[in-house]
């Protein structure tokens, strides 16, 4: 299975990324921001990081780089495309998911292990897990979600929530939400489910020595589910 | 500008080293000469109150690569690997300017570690702050957690370790000390000596501004009441360009088209010129129309003394030119050939055509001032009589709630949880425990770091209180079973020119230099500060220490959260109940005198050593070192963190109660073990000569002190986590 992960100036995550796809088996790609054409992939992953500096607003100049003309038409004609942290911040700018990221409720950058309860199983990210609530882990400045209450009803209606900030449990009470997003909502697809942004970081979470190893369930399921 | 004595004053330069300059000079030097006479001669730049002493230091080891004297000192980690490591001062700016102080501290020590051609791996501070009820603590400590982790997780390297402290000596002058580890081949190491005639001199990175400009002789003075006023001399970070610089300098240094590089730090452009040439004994040629600079009509002087941030300074080969720029152009930074080396042995500047400057190097740094400065030395104090029949009215559980929730035990994770330290996916112990601990990527080795300082106990005997860092920054090491290799130092103190503070200096020092030798665990690099002081008053003594250890194997780390239940908690290292200068007398009898507890160095060792080897065999399942609040605090943390409770059992013995739970002894660790290896711990425990006691067995989430005092760990968590964060909502 072939991957690409696209690298803008500021990206940090990138290696990270590389190295957790690489481990399950995806043959995959650093991909410079400012080529033309992406690669051939079967899923192409916008990192974390701080692109462009996240000034101006996160995420939005890295939305007008060079690759994001073939990155958007790939999506459209139903490419598999994951933003993760700062890659789904990139994906809200473009469009190509619903709703805005703002500054954390605290206005504190926040990195820690939390839980997440998936909410659409329906599609190639998260069909066949054997579980529902996934501890992974969060570093951001801003991942409160917010959307429209129209766009709400609509990304409900179409079951475009990937996932909710839970307890152990999976219980989705405010007091479970790290950053304030509307309705603890951790990531959310488009309305043909093969485009994701999620805050948290999988990638961090690929073996036990680290936070911890659900990431390695996430990506191993993955690439079954793409082959 | 006409040059004279009084402008030489408000340069910072005495009477005396403006006169010797206008000797070494045989005549007077124009406005940007003496600029950077005092940029070069400051305290900062020059350690001239400092070097005689620093030479004393243990700087040679079988591991060390590089010493002191380059940007950053260098370890050897096996397997072709090297470790690049050091520890720097931001306190002044970070007073003035909190978020922009921290940020550019953390940006210039990156940039030291990655000049050297090391990937920064690892980010760790320390940070001082004065009295929680002083009106200014709350926003400095604020402006400066948000300024490190505002620069650290833009740059993507975690910050895995810290220590943060509170005393009213640091009211007016707040420390903010940062380190940084890269990782790097040893056969690809850069060096800052320059080589060859007619080398094309590159400056890359940011332009140059007018932010900084004297920030370095800032930093060599005391403070008074107008020190708002020197906000303008706060340099202002850019983690975005300096990522870019990073990513640039990482992907030209993967060829071999570089000779020298070197950051422009403190004294920006003049410094890292300077070094370069100096160290190469070579002369140096600038045109200042070459600079990249971001405002109009900057002037000469301007431009060499700027401290823009994110600026690198290189030596090329001949021919390499188009190669470097296409990188740089790559990554949308300034590229701009501005001189080339000389054999004249002078800098010479050029502006508009004419020449601005022409100095003989050897006057800027060898014959830089160098001072033996008049220090007093301090008497060990004398013992307390502490009436122990005042210990029968406290109750153990009361007095451990108020340590665990004082500001200088208590959970620092509202100011941790704001750093991102799992970014690079080989952090496999977190800030919180002993050291932080990262992997060495795609290998089994790990290394360890932490930053420790002990004010408290410098002040009181700074000899003692010298060797105790050490020693304690070695047992933060040992107890994750790392084995320790260096140590990098942050001297912070007041000023050199009161002989007290000299004192407290020269003699920290001695005890840093005693303790290190001993322990094997030489100073490859480290920093001074100076004139922390406002008006006469000074800080206590801080000198901090970086350590830096390798565990060969990375699934041997230990942690101190107690594991399991029914396993065996001992101590180890001899409770003798010092009490005075600890926590317990400071806080619970308000007692500030008497001698710091003291260091015994072969015990420290053999201590040390011993328990290494138990992490070794794999017979030790948890382990922390007693440090501040004694043996029952350090119990608490590791309940707290594993959520397990414990029943203490302690021996019938002469001591108190409250000395036997609260003294500071030195030397001490608490271990957890199984049952069934019991015998094989003590045997080889008392073999090996080291002193140690069985405390108790681990329970759930209950601590039960000799069957009758009880307590949830639920609770003493409570009194553990909430102290920061309430004071900070």
């Amino acid at each position: 299975m072939k991957s690409s992960v696209i690298t803008f100036p500021g990206s940090n995550c990138d290696r990270d990324i590389h190295v957790a796809l690489t481990k399950f088996g995806f043959i995959n790609r650093l991909v410079w921001h400012n080529d033309n054409e992406l690669p051939k992939s079967d899923l192409v992953v916008l990192p974390g990081g701080f692109s462009y500096g996240d000034y101006l607003r996160c995420g939005s100049m890295a939305s007008k780089s060079k690759i994001m003309k073939s990155l958007i038409n790939f999506a459209k004609s139903g490419g598999m495309v994951m933003g993760i942290c700062n890659g789904f911040q990139i994906l809200v700018e473009t469009g190509l998911v619903p709703g805005v990221l703002l500054r954390n409720k605290y206005l504190e950058f926040i990195c820690k292990n939390v839980f997440i309860k998936i909410q659409n199983k329906e599609n190639l990210y998260f069909k066949n897990l054997n579980k529902d609530i996934f501890e992974f882990h969060i570093a951001h400045n801003e991942g409160n979600y917010f959307c429209t209450r129209d766009q709400l009803n609509e990304i409900e209606d179409n079951n475009q929530i990937a996932a909710y900030y839970c307890n152990i449990n999976g219980k989705t009470d405010e007091k479970y939400n790290p950053n304030g997003s509307l309705k603890n909502i951790a990531g959310v697809f488009n309305k043909e489910k093969n485009v994701l942004g999620m805050m948290p970081h999988p990638e961090r979470m690929i073996d036990q020595s680290l936070s911890g190893d659900d990431g390695a369930l996430f990506f191993k399921n993955l690439i079954n589910n793409i082959k | 500008m006409l040059v004279n004595e009084k402008v030489a004053e408000e340069h910072g330069l005495k009477k005396d080293e403006y006169k010797k300059i206008c000797e070494l000079l045989k005549r007077i030097p124009n406005i940007t000469e003496l600029g950077i006479f005092s940029a070069m001669w400051n305290e900062h730049c020059s350690y001239k109150s400092s070097k005689i002493h620093l030479k004393k230091l243990p700087t040679k080891g079988e591991r060390v690569i590089q010493g002191p004297g380059e940007n950053a000192g260098v370890i050897d980690i096996d397997d072709g690997d090297a470790i690049v490591f050091k520890i720097e001062s931001h306190n002044h700016p970070s007073f003035i300017e909190p978020y922009q102080g921290a940020a550019t501290g953390v940006g210039g020590i990156m940039r030291d570690v990655f000049t050297m051609g090391a990937r920064p791996i690892a980010n760790l501070n320390s940070i001082h702050f004065g009295s929680p009820q002083h009106k200014k603590t709350k926003n400095l400590l604020r402006g400066v957690v948000h300024g490190i982790g505002g620069y650290g997780n833009c740059m993507g390297v975690p910050t895995i370790a810290g220590q943060t402290s509170f005393d009213s000596s640091y009211n007016g002058n707040i420390l903010v000390n940062a380190m940084t580890l890269g990782l790097v081949k040893k056969n690809k190491i850069f060096f800052s000596k320059a080589a060859g005639l007619n080398k094309p001199v590159i400056y890359v990175g940011s332009k140059t501004g007018r932010d900084g400009i004297h920030g370095a002789s800032m930093a060599s003075a005391s403070f008074d009441e107008k020190i708002e006023e020197k906000k303008p001399t706060v340099q202002v970070g850019d983690p975005f360009t300096e990522k870019l610089l990073l990513e640039a300098c990482l992907e030209l240094m993967s060829g071999d088209s570089i000779i020298a590089i070197q950051d422009m730090g403190a004294a920006g452009l003049t410094s890292s010129s300077i070094e370069m040439a100096s160290k190469g004994n070579l002369g140096i040629e600038i045109n200042l129309n070459e600079v990249p600079c971001r405002e109009t009509k900057m002037t000469p002087y301007e431009i060499m003394l700027s401290e823009s941030q994110e600026r690198m300074l290189i030596v090329l080969e001949n021919g390499k030119e188009e190669l470097a720029k296409k990188i740089f152009d790559k990554w949308n930074l300034d590229f701009a050939v501005i001189g080339k080396t000389t054999n004249s042995k002078n800098i010479e500047l050029f502006f508009e055509g004419n020449q601005v400057a022409n100095i003989p190097i050897n006057t800027l740094v060898e014959n830089s001032p160098m001072y033996d400065r008049k220090w007093k030395k301090s008497k060990l104090p004398k013992k307390n009589k502490i009436q122990k029949d005042t210990f029968n009215e406290l109750k153990i559980l009361d007095v451990l709630k108020k340590l665990l929730s004082n500001q200088n035990v208590c959970s620092k994770e509202w100011i941790w949880q704001q750093y991102d330290h799992t970014v690079m996916g080989d952090t496999i112990q977190k800030p919180g425990g002993d050291s932080g601990v990262v992997r060495v990527h795609g290998t089994e080795k790990a290394i360890a770091a932490s930053v420790d300082s002990s004010a408290v106990y410098c002040w009181a005997h700074p000899l003692t209180g010298g060797k105790q860092v050490v020693a304690e920054s070695w047992r933060n090491l040992v107890s994750v079973g790392a084995t320790p290799i260096a140590i990098t130092n942050c001297l912070n103190f007041g000023s050199p020119e009161n002989k007290e503070n000299m004192g407290e200096f020269v003699e920290c020092v001695e005890g840093i230099g005693e303790a290190s030798k001993y322990l094997n665990f030489p100073v490859v690099s480290g920093n001074v500060s100076f004139y922390n002081q406002t008006k006469e008053i000074g800080i206590k003594p801080t000198p901090a220490i970086g350590g830096v250890g390798l565990i060969k194997n990375y699934k041997k780390m230990v942690t101190m959260d107690f594991k399991e239940v029914d396993n065996l908690v001992l101590s180890i290292g001899k409770t003798e109940g010092h009490i005075d200068q600890s926590l317990f007398a400071r806080v619970i009898l308000d007692e500030k005198n008497g001698p710091p507890p003291e260091i015994n160095l072969f015990n420290e060792k053999n201590n040390g050593e011993s328990l290494l080897n138990l992490i070794e065999k794999g017979l030790i399942k948890s382990a922390h070192d007693v440090s501040l609040g004694g043996i029952i605090t350090a119990i608490s943390k590791m309940c707290i963190k594993g959520n397990k409770g414990i029943e203490i059992r302690k021996k019938k013995n002469l001591m108190n109660n409250i000395e036997f739970f609260f003294s500071e002894d030195q030397g001490r660790y608490i271990i957890e073990i199984k049952q069934k290896d019991l015998k094989e711990v003590t045997n080889y425990l008392n073999k090996n000569s080291v002193h140690h006691e069985q405390l108790g067995v681990i329970i759930e989430k209950e601590m039960i002190i000799d069957k009758k005092t009880k307590v949830t760990i639920d609770e003493l968590k409570s009194y553990y986590t909430n102290w920061l964060k309430n004071y900070m909502i």
